[in-house]
């Protein structure tokens, strides 16, 4: 069986909470969701998982449908404590981030008058100063890594040791999922480097589309493949519909 | 005997003045009280500071130019991820933005209903939100950790206004859905609440509806009550009804086109609320046939 391209990604997100032990997974976008699923039904089955909405599910339905059994109740404000707490790896996604993994959700161009509102810093701020974060980018571009973002929402490494103790203490960057590779610190001074190109994917391509001088090991792997066992998971329990494919273009 | 505070959703609004700061509880567009802000948008208030976890309830005073700063997180229609009268405003300058993260936001409400000036949080250092708006002050733990904190200041709340499923005549107001947002807290943050239901009911029914904890918002906190069927139309309010998704996708739409949008106000918003609701059906009859 030959994985899609999708579903190499699902994977590799699945992976950034393998060990995380018994802890929330939120995962932000459909990859990212079809991927915490697929951990706990496999190899990190101690994750918690929500609804999207204010319950905890003890079952693991498809994309789209209701779980049948709820666990425990985690409204915003239980949510937000929990956040504190440190018990929680987030996979949020980012309109710009840069290589120290500083990330922006909020707007590009000008504070008073930008060129294109977004979101919001939404829990970055919080998120990032307490708790391991990764990034899901279905679309790695130049005008997503950037050599610099325009609002700094999620604190990166550089940010974060200027800032001083307070925003190192628990501070915690694990790994970037975009649709050509799998990126992560592990340099000597905390930026991005590739820690696994996707399979059909050259490290040259991947340089193309990132806006800043980007690290690519001589001898990097490659993402691993899904089994044919995580490959049923995905395909017949996890997303039936193939919602995936509108994330990450088949 | 504990005085009735039922009231009009006018008459709550008319105790409102401009220049004022507002909480406006749920989240996104969830259960927020848009009967209420459908008063604000006819009484002419302006010149507001709103405080929120953005929705629909911002888009619409955007929209309409009463917002002079808005204090949030983030502001989103959840089915539909960008707001876009927001965002339209902004990209116009349009409103001042103070940006706090979702937590600086629980955690400075919460100062304001307990008097404090501010409580210290994990938060915000090392990001812009530190510097986006009037710059955020650090406090140094006074304890052997030394820790630099960051002190999120009281969002202390003129006026705050909810929606909840069911209230008593005295202020006392019941949510049934899965989440309570923060709606008891913009209430205690602020000097004067209003609580609008979908559904009055008398104290003794509260017990057939849910358990105690039900009981969100007590009456000692709530200045006016408002009875408003279908009053967080067209954000969700489960569970009497889900978001109205196609109406939303409309109000969306119509923001990209300035005579679209004139349309959709002639259309619902120039009336009062009977005839928004009657508006609202209207096109709903229409849309079924």
């Amino acid at each position: 069986m030959n994985a899609s391209r999708a579903e190499i990604c699902v994977v590799a997100c699945a992976e950034v909470w393998r060990g995380d032990g018994e802890i929330l997974a939120s995962p932000m976008g459909t990859v990212p969701t079809i991927g915490a699923r697929l951990a706990r039904l496999t190899f990190a089955p101690e994750l918690l998982l929500t609804d999207g909405e204010a319950m905890l599910i003890a079952d693991v339905p498809a994309l789209g449908r209701p779980a049948r059994v709820i666990e425990g109740w985690l409204p915003f404000r239980r949510h937000l404590a929990l956040v504190t707490g440190g018990r929680r790896h987030v996979m949020m996604g980012a309109s710009q981030l840069d290589r120290y993994g500083n990330q922006n959700i909020s707007r590009i161009g000008d504070a008073r008058r930008p060129d294109r509102q977004l979101l919001g810093v939404r829990g970055a701020p919080v998120n990032s100063l307490n708790h391991p974060v990764s990034y899901w980018i279905p679309r790695h571009s130049p005008r997503v890594l950037v050599e610099r973002v325009d609002m700094v929402c999620g604190v990166g490494h550089d940010r974060a040791a200027a800032a001083g103790p307070a925003a190192t203490r628990f501070h915690g960057l694990r790994r970037v999922v975009t649709d050509l590779a799998v990126l992560d610190f592990e340099t000597p001074d905390r930026t991005l480097r590739v820690r696994s190109l996707h399979p059909g994917v050259t490290a040259e391509e991947v340089r193309a589309a990132t806006g800043f001088p980007l690290d690519v090991p001589a001898d990097v792997p490659r993402t691993r493949p899904p089994t044919a066992a995580e490959l049923r998971l995905i395909r017949e329990v996890l997303d039936p519909d193939g919602l995936r494919d509108r994330e990450v273009r088949p | 005997m504990t005085a009735d505070k039922r009231m009009t959703a006018d008459e709550a609004v008319a105790r409102l003045a401009d220049g004022m700061t507002i909480g406006i509880g749920g989240w996104g567009s969830r259960r927020k009280p848009m009967a209420l802000v459908r008063a604000v948008l006819r009484a002419g208030l302006t010149d507001l500071t709103v405080v929120s976890y953005g929705g629909p309830d911002v888009g619409l005073l955007a929209a309409a130019g009463r917002i002079r700063k808005l204090v949030t997180a983030f502001v989103s229609l959840d089915s539909i991820p960008l707001e876009p009268h927001f965002r339209a405003a902004r990209q116009r300058g349009g409103l001042e933005l103070v940006e706090l993260d979702e937590a600086m936001v629980m955690w400075g409400l919460t100062a304001a209903a307990h008097r404090l000036p501010f409580l210290p949080v994990r938060a915000g250092i090392g990001s812009d939100v530190m510097t986006a708006g009037p710059d955020l002050r650090t406090v140094v733990s006074p304890y052997e950790d030394g820790e630099e904190l960051v002190a999120v200041p009281a969002l202390s709340l003129d006026a705050a206004l909810v929606h909840l499923n069911r209230a008593d005549a005295r202020g006392n107001a019941q949510y049934l859905g899965p989440d309570p947002y923060f709606d008891d807290l913009f209430c205690e943050a602020a000097k004067e609440a209003y609580v609008s239901c979908e559904r009055l009911v008398t104290s003794e029914e509260f017990a057939d509806e849910g358990g105690p904890q039900t009981l969100l918002v007590q009456r000692h906190c709530v200045t006016g009550v408002v009875e408003a069927p279908g009053g967080a139309h067209f954000t969700s309010c489960a569970p009497d009804y889900d978001r109205d998704e196609a109406f939303q996708a409309a109000y969306a739409r119509a923001a990209a086109d300035p005579a679209a949008w004139r349309e959709f106000v002639a259309r619902f918003l120039s009336g009062d609320e009977d005839e928004y609701r009657a508006a609202v059906a209207a096109t709903h009859g229409r849309d079924a046939s």
